[in-house]
């Protein structure tokens, strides 16, 4: 019997699996995953979960999963692979178990990077990335604390830092760059997202660095900044981005280059496929660009396709190459804020306005090819953008589609 | 197949409606509305594609 294995049972691990049983796969499927939880939702964490105590725990469970017979599979949960032969077609876990695979599917996704004096983080430092940390983290902010200091304006510390306000507790915002969000948005968008914030009460604090934690006793007091000022905080959030789970590979042939390295098709070696945070192709929608996407959608829409893949590689069939437009979403107060595509040279606001923090921003590149759209508070343009950046639409046309 | 949407944990993002507009549809009210409690058997695949990518898992069907 053909056995699959799956490595990281989360969004992306999960996907590929249910997609692979769509497809008629009748085989063993072994997931292994390092969490002891079945797989769940990340993007509740730093959202609703964190305000509102009463978010139930078992909602959070990805739908393929509410049931775990509905995949048949062989769960490992709380089991880490700790090596791959790729050579001899072997999994190695934590406890010593071989696993032989005919295919075998790598979704480890990434994990917090983290600040050198704060690492593990401990007594008042928070990283949020799982369910437990998200536990820990709204356990202490549940606590009575007054004050929170956020270090790093990316997505997760600016939905944290909105999460807290909601609370109720005075929050400080850190980041080094010049505007939130810089590895993702323009300035301007990122600088309207720093606005936002203050709007809602945050002290938003730019262009300066967290130089160490504060800490005299046991607990955190709160962060130095490289200006020399001090943050007083009880709880200190750090967010400053993910690195990909690929240690454990250091030993197969596998190439890793921040990320698992794997062709158009998601194939990273014969018989091994990677999707989610933790894969790296070129995608030939935008040229061929060398892109490792940190979200959901991509999680979803990569798992899929790869577990076909798989599939198609283990019967010999033939594959389109993956080719997505990227999209993701970030909840913040009320606003949401979504960006079909890629940022692009070029861009131009064609519906609504900064200002009043709902409008389109269309995105292009050099030779006025639409390359991405932003949109807050315009969900239905975000997705009809998505269509025009696949569709290889100019920025004109998008102006007038989208206007 | 019965298309229910969990309007409480619905946000308007209309990624249903990019995948299936016959039943889904975002207006420029931002409400989603259902089009087709009911779509017959050539729209099942879309539908339960949509189920999928819904990002707040707010869209179930009843077979
Ligand atoms: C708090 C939070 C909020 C988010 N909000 C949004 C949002 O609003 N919009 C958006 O688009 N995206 C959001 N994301 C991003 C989105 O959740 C991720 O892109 C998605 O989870 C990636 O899925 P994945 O399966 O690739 O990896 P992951 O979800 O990281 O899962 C990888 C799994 O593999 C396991 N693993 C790692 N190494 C091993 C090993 N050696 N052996 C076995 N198991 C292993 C891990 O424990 C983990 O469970 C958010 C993420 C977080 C953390
Ligand atoms: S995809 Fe889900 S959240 Fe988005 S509009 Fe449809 S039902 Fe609502």
């Amino acid at each position: 019997m053909t056995t699959i294995v799956v490595v990281g049972a989360s969004l992306a691990g999960t996907q590929a699996a249910q997609a692979m049983r769509r497809a008629g796969f009748d085989g063993r499927l072994v997931m292994v995953g390092a969490e002891p939880h079945y797989p769940y939702d990340r993007p509740p964490l730093s959202k609703s979960y964190l305000v509102d105590a009463e978010v139930d725990e078992e909602r959070l469970r990805l739908r393929p999963t509410v049931d775990p017979d509905v995949l048949a599979a062989d769960w490992r949960l709380g089991r880490r692979a700790v090596a791959l032969d790729d050579q001899r077609s072997v999994v190695e876990l934590d406890d010593g178990e071989q696993l032989g695979y005919d295919g075998l599917v790598i979704a480890t996704g990434a994990r917090p990077r983290r600040l050198p004096m704060a690492d593990p983080p401990t007594d008042g430092v928070f990283e949020l990335r799982t369910l437990d940390d998200a536990r820990a983290l709204r356990a202490a902010l549940a606590a009575g604390p007054t004050r929170v200091a956020v270090c790093g304006a990316g997505f997760i510390g600016a939905e944290v830092a909105a999460s807290a306000r909601e609370r109720g507790l005075e929050v400080t915002l850190v980041d080094a760059a010049d505007a939130p969000l810089d590895r993702v948005l323009d300035t301007e968008a990122g600088l309207a997202v720093a606005d936002l914030h203050r709007d809602h009460g945050v002290d938003v604090r730019l262009g300066v660095g967290v130089a160490d934690i504060d800490r005299s006793g046991p607990r955190v007091d709160g962060m130095v900044l490289s200006d020399g000022s001090i943050v007083a905080a009880e709880v200190v959030v750090v967010g400053i981005g993910v690195v990909p789970n690929t240690e454990w590979l250091s030993s197969s042939t596998l190439t890793i280059d921040d990320g698992i390295v794997a062709d158009e098709t998601c194939l990273a070696a014969p018989g091994i496929v990677v999707a989610g945070d933790v894969a790296r192709w070129p995608n030939p929608r935008f040229g061929g660009r060398s892109m490792r996407v940190e979200q959901w959608d991509n999680a979803i829409d990569m798992g899929g396709y790869a577990g076909r893949r798989l599939l198609a590689a283990l019967d010999g069939g033939r594959v389109e190459p993956f080719e997505p437009t990227p999209w993701f979403w970030s909840d913040q107060y009320d606003r949401k804020i979504q960006l079909a595509g890629v940022v692009g040279e070029r861009r131009e606001v064609v519906q609504g306005s900064v200002a009043e923090r709902r409008f389109v921003q269309i995105y292009g590149d050099g030779t006025g090819r639409l390359t991405g759209a932003l949109c807050w508070n315009r969900p239905r343009q975000a997705i009809m953008a998505r269509q025009l950046v696949t569709d290889g639409e100019t920025m004109d046309a998008a102006r007038t589609k989208l206007a | 197949m019965k298309v229910v949407v969990d309007f409480d944990l619905c946000e308007s993002n209309a990624v249903c409606m990019a995948i299936a507009p016959e039943v889904f549809e975002v207006r420029d009210d931002d409400f989603l509305y259902v089009l087709n409690e009911h779509p017959g058997p050539e729209l099942h695949d879309k539908v339960r594609e949509a189920v999928e990518r819904c990002p707040k898992q707010a869209i179930s069907v009843v077979e």
